[in-house]
């Protein structure tokens, strides 16, 4: 063979391989930033409301884990939702479906980042707090993304646990165990979260009608969506004022969540009278963006009282 | 026959993309260095220098 021949048949055999296209943003994307954003926040009230007290330092650690943890659940969840979200125009852009990043490249990722939060949490503030991330990075992956998402219209009732879990485990970082209080915290997220889904599946229904997945607006139709939108904020109104009731809320934030709990009805109530076009698409967006302003003041009027009475 | 070069020729983009992970990889595990030191120190306080043997 002479060399000429021995260079075409090398050339011939040069792999093309399609990964390593991923830049630092694509993979920041994996971590689903927004997310992380309310994470990071929820987590924070955790962690200040809970009595005693940690070092600053050792307090940043742990918001840190927290929000690298929920970071690498959403690039785990990227991974197996590949196919999915290469199908709905909302998730269309995420890094897989746009082939700038691999499955195996997401999937590396996000199990290194969720073994490494897990343990820099447990050796560097507790174990408690540790394992409680790895149940929540477990309960996000496995249950919801991998079993429930795809089988029942309750998924995200149940799943909307994981998105819950940050304040206890802010709780847990600081005292080294769960409380009253700290599930008080939990549930006025868990139960915010179908209201806050469903009324944006009611718009965004035919993408999930595409996609196959059995949200509820698919499944039981968009009547019985409303009515379960209606019913879940029902029960929101109060679980919201409960802080102030179990004692570790002030005055201030007793009033201003009953008046918040009272809006989040109305305008659910709103949703379930208007059912069709674009009356009914803006309820349901009213909705939507007024239930993350709830949650977020909720949390932040938490923040504040407990910052005035520390002062 | 001598072996074959069955190696994965990286393209330009790729490498542009691959030295930049790379950076950002040497910041946190620089940061991570940093951030155990730090937490160490605060742990143990004086008792860093306080040895039993």
């Amino acid at each position: 063979m002479s060399l000429v021949e021995r260079q075409e048949m090398m050339d011939q055999d040069v792999a093309v391989w399609n990964g390593g296209m991923g830049s630092v943003s694509d993979y920041v994307a994996l971590l689903k930033p927004r997310v992380m954003s309310l994470v990071i926040f929820t987590a924070f009230v955790g962690l200040m409301l809970a009595p005693g007290s940690l070092h600053p330092v050792l307090g940043g650690v742990a918001i840190l884990c927290i929000a690298i943890g929920a970071g690498a659940s959403g690039a785990l969840n990227m991974w197996y939702d590949a196919d999915i979200d290469k199908v709905m125009s909302r998730t269309q852009k995420r890094p897989i479906p746009a082939g700038k990043i691999t499955p195996d490249e997401a999937l590396a990722f996000g199990v290194t980042l969720s073994i490494g939060s897990v343990v820099t949490l447990g050796l560097l503030v507790n174990w408690f707090a540790g394992a409680f991330l790895a149940f929540t990075i477990f309960f996000y992956v496995v249950v919801y993304t991998m079993w429930l998402k795809r089988s029942t219209p309750q998924n995200i009732v149940i799943g909307g646990a994981a998105g819950a879990f940050p304040p206890m485990i802010g709780w847990a970082a600081v005292t080294g165990g769960v409380s009253l209080e700290s599930f008080a915290l939990f549930l006025i997220t868990f139960v915010w979260t179908p209201p806050h889904f469903w009324a944006l599946a009611l718009v965004k229904n035919g993408d999930y009608q595409a996609a196959k997945i059995p949200m509820l607006p698919v499944v039981a139709g968009e009547v019985s969506t409303r009515h379960h939108i209606l019913a879940y904020s029902l029960l929101l109104a109060p679980v919201g004022v409960a802080p102030y009731f179990l004692g570790f809320a002030g005055p201030v934030y007793g009033v201003v969540s009953a008046v918040f709990g009272i809006t989040f009805i109305a305008l659910a109530a709103d949703v379930w009278r208007k059912r069709e076009g674009a009356e009914a698409r803006g309820a349901c967006m009213r909705l939507f963006k007024f239930s993350i302003f709830y949650l977020f003041m909720l949390f932040a009027l938490l923040l504040g009282e407990s910052l005035v009475a520390g002062v | 026959m001598p072996e074959q070069n069955e190696g994965i020729t990286l393209t330009e983009e790729q490498k542009k993309k691959r030295r930049g992970r790379s950076i950002a990889i040497a910041v946190v595990l620089a940061a991570l260095v940093v951030l155990f030191y730090v937490v160490t120190i605060i742990k143990l306080g004086p008792g860093v220098i306080n040895r039993t043997w």
